[in-house]
């Protein structure tokens, strides 16, 4: 019962809000955090449930917005085909880099997804025959069957839809046999092993799941904004992902969502402290963690309980 | 041929060495406290911009060096202060967060302070070009190289020689056994912090004549920093001046006859192929997790 209780006031969210959102830069911001949310859902299967860390996971999210922008606009490819090709191939390169990765433990493995991400940073950069390299390149928009998603609302519609299926497929993973066996990983895979428990096959099943998503969401993003250059795959992007996840609360699948929310809205906030805003974001991102190491939604639930 | 060889091979060993310091002062805070510091590379930076910015102010070159690596050491003792200790055993994810916050807040600090575009120190000792069989060293690449010779084996002293290093590597070894025997942990937790941030500084402040500076230098330095670190085991100090040396020169020889536009990911590159088979680095201890 109580995976649906939340799904229903996430859907219900999704449904009142436009009542509150007044122009289409409101829009704009309410989009942007659906589609983080989706991708840190994903991330957070690895992260938060399975215990393992990366620092790469804008890469896997440029290798598909940089997909859907080279196939839709150097060959003519439908949105939808390349959306769905680019998921492939980060799929099946997620895949064969996942078994040597996720071998490393701890700050190794932080290094090598850290090396990763930066690897294919640097390839968007430099093939700027493909890429447009630092100079970006723009992407068509997105269209199905002849409807193109042009405004706003719509892409708020498409949005607030595939984060709910998102979750829904995340909940089931975490519920599933399979999610039990990543939080034992979690716990101590040592211990996991010994219990006949395939952790490097588990491991690997949720990194590709988690890079498909990432995937997925970086042709959205490409869509939606028109625009991209190769700082969608950038260092800080990752570093802001695994922050969202952290912030919320690591293995809660809301707690995922609210702090893609945060993160999403902090930049636009602090816009006003023009000059300061690194200064101010650093700080932020450092006393949550030191006095909310739990993240919020963990923190907030257990005082919630306490107080019953 | 050999000229050109032996030109990649200076410019190799002379960021090496700026490497390999880096390097140091992450296995350093590593063995204190098992904490990935991502805001090392932000002690270099702030060595070289704080260098650059008493200079220009008219103190005397010694004089700045002193004060700059003076105040990184501090901002490394409030870190560890303010943000690690208060931290408690937090888990590696969040400690990895707490750190790369500092780091943001570090380079909003001196973008706001020292302004948004380069700057460079002037060379310590002129810019006349040594040729040795063809191939031209810089003196601030002898300087860069010298310093970093000389910071290795004053570290080889202290950690070999003094009652302090020692204490450092007991709680490096079993922090528990280390209380036992009567060292003071949350000291030795500090002093990692000053010595790392001041051994960043001196980094910071002999490469800022070559490699220029600005707020936002510390982050690629500090990455591969860590990349040295890693390729020579986490932790060990003789891999870390040894993984520094061996990116340097990798990177040099790989820009000059591979690809000058892929210099940058040629340190993760290696990385990931040495951890691929390798996979606690170069001398990295083996260990068994205990359940």
């Amino acid at each position: 019962m109580d995976r649906f209780r939340g799904l229903a006031v996430l859907a219900l969210i999704i449904v009142v809000l436009p009542l509150a959102l007044r122009n289409s830069y409101h829009y704009d911001v309410a989009i942007r955090i659906g589609m983080n949310a989706t991708m840190v859902v994903g991330l957070n299967l690895l992260i938060g449930y399975a215990g393992q860390i990366s620092l790469g996971h804008a890469g896997f999210f440029g290798l598909g917005a940089y997909a859907s922008a080279i196939l839709t606009s150097r060959y003519g490819w439908p949105p939808i085909a390349a959306m769905i090709s680019g998921m492939a191939a980060v799929g099946v390169i997620a895949f064969v880099v996942a078994r040597p990765i996720l071998r490393l433990r701890g700050h190794y493995l932080a290094m090598a997804t850290l090396g990763l991400g930066i690897i294919i940073y640097m390839v968007l950069v430099n093939e700027s025959g493909w890429t447009g390299g630092n100079d970006g390149m723009n992407v068509k928009a997105f269209s199905i069957f002849g409807f193109s998603l042009a405004n706003e609302r719509a892409w708020y519609w498409v949005t607030g839809a595939v984060l709910l299926v998102a979750i829904v497929l995340a909940r089931n993973i975490v519920d599933s046999p399979v999610g039990r066996a990543l939080r034992a990983v979690h716990g101590s895979e040592t211990a996991a092993q010994v219990a006949g428990i395939d952790t490097a096959r588990y491991k690997v099943r949720v990194f590709v799941v988690s890079a498909v998503f990432a995937s997925a969401v970086g042709s959205m993003m490409a869509h939606y904004v028109g625009f991209i250059t190769p700082q969608v795959s950038s260092f800080f992007h990752s570093i802001e992902l695994v922050t969202m996840v952290v912030v919320g609360g690591m293995a809660s699948t809301y707690g995922a969502v609210l702090g893609a929310a945060i993160l999403t809205m902090l930049p636009q906030l602090l816009s006003r402290f023009e000059g300061y805003e690194m200064i101010v974001f650093g700080l932020i991102l450092m006393l949550t963690v030191i006095f909310l190491p739990r993240g919020l939604v963990p923190t907030i639930a257990a005082r919630l309980r306490k107080s019953d | 041929m050999l000229s050109q060889t032996l030109q990649y091979f200076f410019s190799g060993l002379t960021n090496g060495a700026i490497y390999a310091l880096s390097a140091l002062g992450f296995s350093l805070i590593y063995n204190a406290s098992g904490v990935i510091n991502f805001a090392q590379g932000e002690f270099i930076m702030l060595g070289g911009v704080c260098a650059v910015m008493l200079t220009a102010a008219g103190v005397p070159l010694p004089l700045a060096i002193l004060i700059a690596v003076l105040v990184v050491s501090l901002v490394g003792l409030m870190l560890e202060k303010l943000a690690i200790e208060p931290a408690g055993d937090a888990d590696v994810v969040s400690l990895i967060i707490i750190t790369i916050g500092a780091s943001i807040f570090l380079q909003g600090v001196a973008q706001v302070v020292f302004g948004p575009g380069q700057r460079a120190l002037a060379p310590f000792t002129g810019d006349a070009p040594i040729m040795i069989f063809g191939a031209s060293l810089l003196p601030q690449s002898m300087w860069m190289m010298g310093t970093g010779a000389l910071i290795v084996l004053i570290l080889a002293w202290f950690f070999g020689r003094t009652r302090l290093g020692k204490a450092m590597l007991a709680t490096a070894h079993n922090r528990l056994a280390a209380r036992l025997v009567g060292i003071n942990t949350r000291h030795v937790l500090a002093l990692s912090f000053v010595i790392s941030a001041a051994l960043g500084a001196v980094a910071g402040v002999v490469s800022a004549p070559i490699t220029l500076t600005s707020y936002d230098v510390g982050i690629m330095v500090g990455l591969k920093g860590f990349v040295a670190a890693t390729l020579g085991g986490l932790g060990s100090g003789l891999g870390a001046v040894v993984g520094g040396l061996i990116l340097g020169l990798t990177e040099a020889l790989a820009a000059g006859y591979i690809s000058s536009a892929y210099k940058d990911a040629v340190p993760f590159v290696l990385i990931i192929l040495i951890l691929f088979f390798m996979p606690r680095g170069l001398f990295g201890a083996r260990a068994s997790e205990r359940v």
